[in-house]
């Protein structure tokens, strides 16, 4: 497997979590539970967290199906940016670290970056298909961008496709941002 | 070298009356798609008069999940049987809001609901 950047371009210095996996989708609940429960401990409601979780499934899904034309042996690299504060656990006093509602912990958003090694495509050509022709498949896209604020595709500079949400935090008693 | 297991999902099968009932236990993705797809064409094979897909047990799914019910409900069409879902966790039921297929689909809050719906 070969190395990749440890920063994306446009990112403020390295992931704060990154895990490789291996293109089968035996991997696939590992990767968004991991997701899931690194968003939860930030601050991110239950909702937002299966949003979240759905958003990274789907994004493997396609590199599975569509990049790597389901080969199980390729790599997929995923990356986390808290983007905001991230306070050190139990910063408040609290002692269950991040429990305590006052904010310490939570950021305001989380970016998402997945990397592959697969088939370069147009990113134009990457969209949402019609939903009023109800038919098996090719949903993936529509749902990502539906839960997630921000979804860039675009070619990395050498060989693969590089996929980066971003999810934002609900405040308490403010309206979320965005369609998710 | 030991085989590994690539389903994460057991499906379930009830005959009541008239109706089949199926009920997947486990996460429905792109691993467990293909288990749940091939259960429900081996029942759509003796084409029921109802079948329905019960969900109590199903966490979480994704579209490939969704796609499997799809296809399951245009064979359904096909062959006259009544399809039904049933028991839909939050989760769940949110990604067919999402692919706007909560309305395409008849999809109940309980299975007696569904011997019925």
């Amino acid at each position: 497997m070969s190395a990749i950047p440890s920063t994306a371009p446009g990112s403020a210095g390295p992931p704060e979590v990154s895990i490789e996996i291996m293109s089968n989708p035996l991997y696939l609940s590992g990767a968004r539970e991991l997701v899931a429960a690194v968003a939860r401990r930030l601050g991110f409601p239950d909702e937002s967290c299966g949003q979240i979780a759905l958003a990274v499934d789907e994004a493997i899904c396609n590199v599975i199906r569509h990049g790597y034309d389901r080969a199980a042996d390729k790599p997929i690299w995923i990356h986390l940016w808290p983007l905001g504060t991230v306070k050190q656990e139990n910063s408040c006093g609290c002692a269950a670290g991040g429990g305590c509602g006052d904010g310490n912990h939570a950021v305001e958003a989380l970016k998402i970056v997945i990397e592959d090694e697969a088939k370069q495509v147009d990113p134009a050509q990457i969209k949402s298909r019609n939903l009023e022709d109800v038919r098996p498949g090719g949903l993936g896209v529509h749902i990502i961008r539906a839960v997630m604020d921000e979804v860039t595709y675009e070619r990395r500079e050498k060989t693969g496709m590089r996929l980066t949400m971003i999810k934002r935090r609900v405040h308490a008693g403010a309206e979320e941002v965005g369609n998710g | 070298m030991a085989e590994r297991r690539a389903d994460s999902v057991t499906v379930n099968c009830e005959t009541r009356g008239n109706a089949v009932i199926l009920s997947p236990v486990g996460d429905v993705d792109l691993t467990a798609s293909p288990v749940l797809r091939q259960e429900l064409k081996r029942v759509q094979g003796k084409r029921p008069a109802r079948l329905v897909v019960d969900l109590t047990l199903v966490p979480y799914m994704d579209s490939s999940g969704v796609a499997t019910l799809v296809e399951a409900m245009q064979i359904a069409r096909k062959n006259g049987t009544r399809m039904v879902l049933c028991a839909l966790a939050d989760r769940v039921r949110s990604i067919f809001e999402i692919a706007r297929l909560d309305t395409v689909f008849v999809i109940v809050a309980t299975s007696d609901a569904a011997m019925t719906a």
